[in-house]
């Protein structure tokens, strides 16, 4: 972001990686996979590399509201200076924070999900979805909460599976009665309190209800979560979890 | 003498209406002990979201069986209650059905109340079953009063509507019979198969029986009435303020506390002087709470909620903590905010005002373990058929025992060390944060 101020211009779109794009080594994955599909669409983009820190989500949700925003302005700061119009993410918390919780400190952008970023580009005709290896496979999606009943984004994700001519199977709660991954809420950055089994295990049996050979998430905590559960169920040579974008460039074989 | 059942009457109903306004008021005190929150914006989508969800029941019928069922009692309901106005009006001046005078209308509006009240019953019987012979998770774990409440308001409906029934049995019997007042008018598709009971009884006693019916109904309208302030059943009517002022935000939405906005304006503000004195002629402001540890830090709107609250269950069933074994109920959250603001109400009643009873909502209702449970998920405020908010209670206690207690798990502590240090919840260096490009 600062090469482009330094030249004077503006990109098209901010891609915020977030902590665990940035850091995790399955959600490193995530992120090349959608910078490949940002190239292969000549998206004008940039990242704010080291001057990117967390949003706050965790700590806010973990009842830290001072972190929060001490986090939020330091962001806020960084982007407005950037003149920042337009933000793309791959995270779900990262994007649910920046579109409605920055705005009334100050920080007003238009925020997008990656999947709605991908299905936008998909619909200017500047990227091309093709079924490739997925074709007839079946494929279930889990929906985040921070996406879903958080920003009633349901469709954008789904509609780019069906781009990929596989067969999209629902479970048992989706969409508004989506069962969440566990992670949520700060859970992952702590162990669970007792009871009789761990969310991600119960969301995991749902899915394979649906019998999938690839269980497709648009969050990276959800996908850790998911990767967890089918391990937990020694399923993993047989079913993968994959975002959303992954799918997409493997299907492009970029 | 004449006028002694006029008088009863209107001395019943001034002494029932009397009593609920007493409660009622009582009620919006308590609610008034929360803190204050905007939502007086936004009124034509206000009103549209309280038409679509309680007067529409959109969310009711999202689980078929007790929505349809549901939505049968509610319109019986608020239909049946254009019969009580013409009982109001008949025992207040003397007359009897005095709404005859609308002929063939009249007799469309009794035969469907008749066929409501039907209806009613009917599904008011399977409510009862379902609560108590089925094995339905969220009725079964109810104890004690929550269990009792809820088949105590069967009971009251089954035994109005049984007397509605009763009463217009009788009424068809006079009719027929020729008494006096007792003109030939309605029609009673229902009632009709009661009235062969009365064969046989003289005059004198059917009307026994139609007073008597006539009497206990209106009398178990006006306690049942003010029975709704001491249950759960509140939710007829406040359901409707409750949609309305509900949150319209974004689910995912949780509001910015402005307390904390304003000391972190402060600390970013070079020039601000953090020893400074208030200014002349101003007290020096106690700084605010953070977060809630009991119902005064709530706000009303979340207190609203827990008086709405009719204690269904739809929200701990979908909840994911609570599915998988934990402690966390969201229905047990909007239980234990109205048992703790009945307890500080009636503190206030006994003292005049608030005398500090060693009690609070945290630990003494809501235990912590609950509260970490969370996933901050939405479920339950996604599942509530008339828009109540757990989660909102659960995030602004977690805010007090963070921010007030530093009570957070360690493992949350650490998590928090490292986004204050590094910027991100795990122990990374903020300068390898664009490594992923070189990899």
């Amino acid at each position: 972001m600062a090469e482009y101020m330094a030249e004077g211009k503006q990109p098209e779109v901010l891609f915020w990686v977030g902590c665990a794009g940035s850091f995790d080594d399955r959600a490193k994955k995530i992120t090349k996979a959608f910078v490949k599909l940002l190239h292969n669409a000549n998206v004008d983009f940039a990242v704010l590399g080291t001057e990117e820190s967390c949003t706050g989500d965790p700590a806010k949700r973990a009842g830290n509201e001072f972190l929060f925003q001490m986090q939020a302005v330091t962001n806020i700061e960084v982007m407005n200076a950037y003149e920042v119009k337009k933000v793309v993410t791959a995270c779900p918390h990262c994007f649910n924070t920046i579109k409605n919780e920055y705005p009334s400190l100050g920080g007003d952008y238009q925020v997008m999900h990656h999947t709605q970023f991908l299905k936008s580009l998909l619909e200017e005709g500047r990227l091309k979805v093709e079924g490739g290896k997925f074709k007839g496979k079946r494929i279930t999606f889990h929906d985040p909460c921070y996406l879903g009943r958080a920003n009633n984004v349901y469709e954008a994700p789904r509609d780019l599976l069906r781009k990929l001519e596989a067969e999209l199977v629902e479970m048992k709660n989706c969409k508004k009665k989506g069962l969440c991954c566990g992670a949520g809420g700060a859970q992952m950055f702590k162990e669970p309190e007792p009871g009789n089994k761990d969310v991600n295990i119960e969301r995991t049996e749902q899915a394979l209800e649906t019998k999938p050979d690839i269980i497709a998430a648009g969050c990276p905590f959800c996908n850790t979560m998911m990767t967890d559960g089918v391990k937990n169920k020694e399923k993993e040579d047989s079913i993968e979890v994959l975002d959303v974008a992954e799918l997409i460039a493997n299907a492009k074989d970029l | 003498m004449q006028y002694i059942p006029n008088i009863l009457f209107v001395i019943a109903l001034v002494l029932g209406i009397g009593y609920f306004t007493k409660n009622v008021r009582k009620l919006i005190r308590n609610i008034r002990l929360g803190k204050d929150v905007d939502r007086s914006d936004n009124k034509s989508e206000r009103f549209k979201h309280m038409a679509r969800i309680a007067l529409g029941q959109s969310k009711m019928v999202k689980r078929p069986i007790a929505g349809f069922l549901h939505v049968i009692v509610y319109v019986g309901f608020i239909i049946i209650n254009i019969e009580v106005l013409e009982i109001i009006i008949d025992g207040i001046f003397g007359t009897h059905r005095i709404f005859a005078f609308l002929g063939g209308f009249y007799d469309f509006l009794i035969g469907s109340f008749e066929i409501l009240a039907l209806l009613v019953l009917v599904s008011v019987i399977v409510f009862w079953a379902r609560r108590n012979i089925l094995n339905i998770a969220r009725f079964k774990s109810l104890k004690g009063w929550p269990k009792n409440d809820g088949n105590i308001i069967l009971y009251f409906e089954v035994v109005l509507m049984g007397l509605f029934l009763t009463m217009n049995a009788a009424d068809l019997q006079l009719q027929e019979l020729g008494a006096d007042h007792y003109i030939k008018a309605g029609a009673y598709p229902v009632s009709q198969f009661i009235t062969p009971i009365f064969d046989g009884m003289s005059q004198g006693t059917v009307f026994m029986i139609e007073r008597a019916a006539w009497w206990l109904h209106i009398l178990g309208i006006l306690i049942f009435l003010n029975y709704l302030y001491f249950s759960k059943h509140l939710h007829i009517l406040l359901a409707f303020p409750n949609t309305y002022y509900a949150n319209l935000k974004p689910q995912g939405q949780f509001d910015n506390l402005e307390a904390v906005t304003n000391e972190v304006k402060l600390m970013m503000d070079p020039s601000a002087d953090p020893f400074a004195a208030a200014p002349e002629g101003e007290e020096e402001a106690e700084p605010e709470k953070f977060g809630a540890s009991d119902v005064a830090d709530l706000n009303w709107v979340q207190l609203l909620n827990a008086y709405t609250c009719t204690e269904c269950g739809r929200c701990t069933s979908e909840c994911p903590a609570n599915q998988t074994g934990k402690k966390l109920s969201p229905r047990k959250i909007m239980m234990d905010t109205r048992d703790r603001m009945e307890e500080v109400g009636k503190n206030i009643d006994k003292n005049g005002s608030f005398v500090d009873d060693g009690k609070q909502l945290l630990n003494d209702y809501i235990t912590a373990e609950e509260l970490w449970a969370c996933t901050s998920c939405n479920a339950c405020v996604e599942a509530c058929p008339v828009s109540i908010n757990p989660l909102s209670i659960i995030m602004d206690m977690r805010r007090y025992l963070v921010m007030e207690q530093s009570a957070a798990p360690s493992d949350l502590n650490n998590m928090m060390s490292n986004v204050e240090n590094n910027g991100a919840p795990w122990p990374f260096n903020q300068m390898d944060r664009l490594n992923w490009s070189k990899e």
